[in-house]
């Protein structure tokens, strides 16, 4: 576009919307900064004013915003943010079907049902030769006579389930070697292999370490109670029976709660069905037991045995 | 073991085919973020740019302390953030006693560095401090006229490179159709010296004139500064090669040996390779392989089976 008083050329990318004017030169020594200002503005109103000459001259189309013009490619070039996408590397039944000459054939939704004379949908409920609807399997002669057919058929699909999907983990791996992965697909390492072992190794929980650490704690003098606590692990919750002690002297207005106890204890046993709740049978076979031991003198395992035939010397026997 | 992971909502699998490598690609966005120290006037400048990029920008409010963008080392984190946030321009800002008032203009390739220029800010004057006609401020998202005046944008390599990453900072999206209404805003940058530029932000005024074209004027809206070149990184060439590829590069395949012609039509051309003469191979002729006599002892084989099954029937 040729500005028309001094003879300049400027550099118009329409599709940016940008102008470039490489002739004006500034003077190294500016009057002002508002001078200065003032000129790189009309400067700035000549180029725009260049860029609106082609712009408003494109055809345009009326609609309710206002007129609309389809803007030309930009013609600066600019560096892309992210690579070109890279073209997919044929899968490995691709590659077959190349070889063999094996055309794709689009199959149709509804397919023709032999058995039953109707035309059935192909995947789906009620589909053309569902496995799962065959009454009667034929036995052949290679057919141990043990086997469960059914079972083997599932068995089989299984298997072959498993080998599409280890096919389509291998494609996508070869895919992911030439930078060709599908956008929405990640590979994610789980666990790191054991040489040998094809296990995974068994993840501990959070409940069960705790107890863990619990039991290490335990074995310490003290008993954990004052062991240097990680950042963010909880205090050791507390082992063995847990006792709920109610208040010795009762608050005054308040309820005294240890009476309260014994009399509910007193009040179930006295009750008109206390033969319910009390067994007497057994509470009477305990007491005749205990009697019967007390007078047998039983030997208590853990007192020293008296020893009869020793005789003990008299400590203030004078002689 | 690997394991394939896949999107399970629609909404993850449409954010994750955003940002997947295409032909005609996204808008820049750009990062916005600061280091360890920042003067007034620089967080006014992060703010302001901010906002006229509202829409492609988003900006960090806490201070990066290990991002040094010309040194090996620090700009890990500020590819990690690239990555995360898919911001392919960034501006980070910084203020030392060495270099006050620092912005550093750089762009991203598959979220790794691409270039980087450094400026320093001189003479900012803050979008409040303009007063003008509140009737004709820009648009949030209005595509913008870029305006580059002066001689220095195309003798000096940093100016060059400048002007290329302001374009790019400014740009927006690249669209098919625009409304001629929505022409609101402009960018001015003048090469006032081989090393500075004042850049200043205005608003459009459409008058009427004569002709189609409406009269353009310009009214300073703001901010407006002076940048100020220090250093800058360009591209190694190989890099540059690539990024700079774009799919309409190859033209299209010539298609060799064939040519349109009005009289004849289409027309190609063959070529037969040379005859070698003595190493062609020749014929086997011996006489068992002669087809004749293939045939004529298959009809036998068949005339005597067919007979053997008469005299079956015949017995029978």
């Amino acid at each position: 576009d040729m500005d028309m008083e001094t003879d300049q050329i400027y550099q118009i990318d329409v599709g940016n919307l940008l102008a470039f004017n490489p002739n004006h030169r500034f003077s190294s020594a500016p009057s002002s900064r508002e001078e200065l200002v003032k000129e790189c503005v009309t400067e700035g109103t000549k180029l725009v004013q260049a860029i609106a000459d082609t712009l408003f001259n494109l055809p345009s189309t009326e609609t309710n915003d206002g007129p609309l013009v389809q803007l030309p490619p930009p013609t600066t070039k600019l560096p892309r943010e992210k690579h070109l996408p890279r073209p997919k590397p044929p899968t490995k039944w691709e590659e077959f079907a190349l070889k063999k000459g094996i055309q794709k054939r689009k199959k149709d939704k509804i397919v023709y049902d032999e058995t039953t004379d109707k035309f059935k949908r192909r995947h789906g409920y009620d589909r053309v030769n569902d496995d799962n609807d065959i009454p009667i399997i034929e036995a052949k002669a290679s057919d141990e006579p043990g086997e469960d057919p059914f079972a083997k058929r599932l068995d089989d699909k299984k298997k072959r389930v498993g080998k599409q999907e280890k096919n389509r983990l291998e494609n996508l791996k070869t895919a992911a070697k030439a930078g060709a992965l599908p956008s929405h697909v990640q590979l994610a390492v789980t666990g790191l292999p054991i040489s040998g072992t094809k296990t995974q190794p068994k993840k501990i929980g959070k409940e069960a370490l705790g107890d863990v650490a619990g039991l290490a704690a335990t074995s310490t003098a003290s008993g954990g109670k004052f062991d240097k606590k990680l950042p963010g692990e909880k205090p050791p919750k507390k082992q063995g029976k847990h006792h709920k002690y109610l208040p010795v002297v009762p608050r005054y207005g308040w309820v005294d709660e240890e009476k309260e106890q014994t009399n509910k204890v007193l009040g179930k046993l006295l009750s008109k069905h206390s033969h319910e709740i009390l067994n007497v049978g057994k509470a009477i076979n305990m007491y005749n037991d205990k009697k019967e031991k007390k007078k047998s003198g039983r030997s208590d395992k853990l007192k020293a045995k008296k020893d009869i035939t020793k005789k003990k010397p008299y400590a203030n026997k004078a002689n | 073991m690997m394991e394939i992971r896949t999107p399970k909502t629609h909404k993850a699998k449409r954010v994750l085919e955003k940002r997947a490598p295409k032909l005609v690609e996204n808008g820049k966005r750009t990062l916005i973020l600061h280091g360890t120290k920042t003067s007034a006037t620089l967080s006014s400048v992060l703010m302001e740019l901010y906002r006229l990029k509202k829409g492609g920008a988003i900006k960090y409010s806490r201070r990066n302390e290990n991002i040094r963008p010309f040194e090996s080392g620090g700009e890990t984190s500020l590819e990690f953030f690239s990555q995360k946030t898919d911001c392919s321009i960034f501006a980070y800002g910084s203020h030392t006693k060495k270099r006050p008032d620092n912005l550093v203009l750089g762009r991203m390739y598959d979220h790794h560095v691409y270039d980087l220029i450094e400026v320093g800010i001189e003479n900012f004057k803050s979008l409040l401090s303009f007063s003008y006609d509140k009737k004709i401020a820009p648009h949030e998202g209005s595509k913008p006229f870029i305006c580059f005046t002066g001689e220095g944008f195309e003798n000096v390599p940093e100016l060059k490179q400048l002007k290329e990453v302001l374009t790019d900072l400014f740009r927006g999206e690249v669209v098919d159709n625009l409304n001629l209404t929505g022409l609101d805003r402009a960018y001015i940058c003048s090469a006032v010296s081989p090393t500075k530029v004042f850049l200043t932000h205005c608003a459009i005024k459409l008058k009427k004139s004569g002709t189609i074209v409406p009269r353009i004027e310009l009214v300073e809206v703001g901010p407006s500064m002076d940048l100020v070149i220090r250093r800058n990184r360009l591209p190694n060439e190989g890099l540059r090669k690539e990024a700079m590829k774009s799919s309409k590069d190859k033209p299209k395949k010539k298609v060799k040996n064939v040519d349109q012609d009005d009289v004849l039509g289409k027309r190609g051309r063959i070529f037969i390779p040379e005859q070698e003469v003595g190493k062609t191979p020749l014929p086997d002729k011996s006489k068992g392989v002669k087809r004749e006599r293939r045939e004529g002892k298959l009809k036998k084989k068949n005339k005597e089976e067919g007979s053997a099954s008469k005299k079956h029937k015949k017995s029978e």
